[in-house]
């Protein structure tokens, strides 16, 4: 019996997080018959009735007492995943662009044992939503200087649609970066020689709620991540 | 002359001060538990540095014309904010473990509160 768990980590998300609890647990139907799914909502110090909301639908919420980034939030998830012992860890934005539907694709490579990573991307069909010029441009940047450095093509490096294995759950809980961690967490994984797949999906534009990243943010954003990136070649595996 | 050796000797004289008096005001911020240990001992090296080079004048002097710096004065600038870039070097690596270890203790809150909940309602 595989146990799954989805991990939701949500900063003001009162207005989406309900809906994408329901689709998740709709597509819980799809999943194979041996394995179980549990669903964790971490707020990440949300100033609206996030915490309340999630609250409401029965799944367990973890609460941060204050807000921590999106990085540190998805760790908490990899944490109590990791003191849980689940088997097979999901990220799903809590924002409703990751349509759930993916999942049982996502979770199939892990739960076949052939893959401790499995991205989700918007690259590979080229279906739906395919973010703004300047983001894409970002994105192509990530795509070929990870290819480079794991020497494997990954093509939607930001992609917060995440399926993990038991071991990459239990790296992860250890060592996530903190903030803007897509994009790192493939050069970690990767160069550790953790095996990575990538599935084509379909994302939608956020129905509601507003987007972490600004455009403003968004050179910050390249620089940093880059940065990150180049010290992790550097540093001891 | 004498009016010149004067003015050397008040400036020597003001430069130990204002060195003793920091080193004091380090102290006494220990003394009162405001500043710990670990995260004095630059600005007393610091402190002695500065005091070493403004009594032993000829020292400033050689080191000066050995670095190549014309003018012997600008290299204790050159200590000093070489002494400031160090410590604000600390500040920032001080800061990253503190920020590591609030990430770490705010997810055990998460962690811990969830446990706790789950308890009371079984």
């Amino acid at each position: 019996m595989a146990k799954l768990l989805i991990i939701i980590p949500a900063f003001n998300e009162e207005e989406n997080i309900i809906r994408v609890i329901e689709r998740v647990r709709n597509a819980a139907t799809q999943l194979p018959a041996d394995a179980s799914m549990d669903i964790v909502v971490i707020n990440d110090g949300s100033t609206d009735r996030t915490k309340e909301a999630a609250e409401k639908t029965g799944v367990t919420v973890l609460d941060l007492p204050y807000n921590v980034g999106i990085g540190a939030t998805v760790q908490t998830g990899f944490k109590y995943a990791a003191e849980n012992h689940y088997d097979v860890a999901v990220q799903i934005d809590g924002d409703g662009q990751h349509d759930p539907q993916f999942l049982p694709g996502l979770i199939a490579p892990v739960l076949d044992g052939k893959a401790d990573m499995v991205i989700g991307s918007r690259f590979l069909d080229n279906r739906g939503f395919q973010s703004t010029f300047m983001r894409r441009l970002g994105i192509r940047i990530f795509y070929a200087v990870n290819s480079l450095i794991i020497r494997q093509k990954i093509t939607d490096n930001t992609s917060g649609f995440r399926a993990y294995s038991a071991n990459a759950i239990h790296l992860l809980a250890d060592e996530y970066p903190s903030d803007y961690p897509e994009p790192e967490s493939v050069i970690i994984l990767g160069l550790r020689k953790f095996r990575i797949h990538e599935i084509p999906v379909v994302m939608k534009e956020r129905e509601g709620g507003r987007s972490s990243i600004t455009l403003f943010r968004s050179l910050y954003y390249m620089v940093k991540v880059l940065l990150a990136i180049f010290i992790n070649i550097f540093k001891k595996q | 002359m004498e009016n010149q050796t004067v003015e050397i000797f008040r400036i020597q004289f003001v430069a130990i001060a204002v060195s003793a008096g920091m080193m004091a005001f380090v102290f006494e911020l220990i003394r009162r538990k405001k500043l710990r240990e670990k995260y004095s001992l630059i600005w007393f090296a610091a402190g002695i540095v500065m005091i070493v080079l403004s009594v032993w004048r000829d020292l400033l002097d050689r080191v000066a014309f050995l670095l190549g710096v014309g003018y012997a004065p600008a290299l204790l600038f050159m200590v000093a904010l070489g002494f400031g870039a160090l410590l604000m070097i600390h500040f920032s690596v001080v800061i990253s473990e503190l920020t590591e270890k609030n990430k770490t203790l705010a997810q055990e809150i998460a962690l811990l509160k969830q446990e706790l909940k789950k308890n009371k309602n079984s």
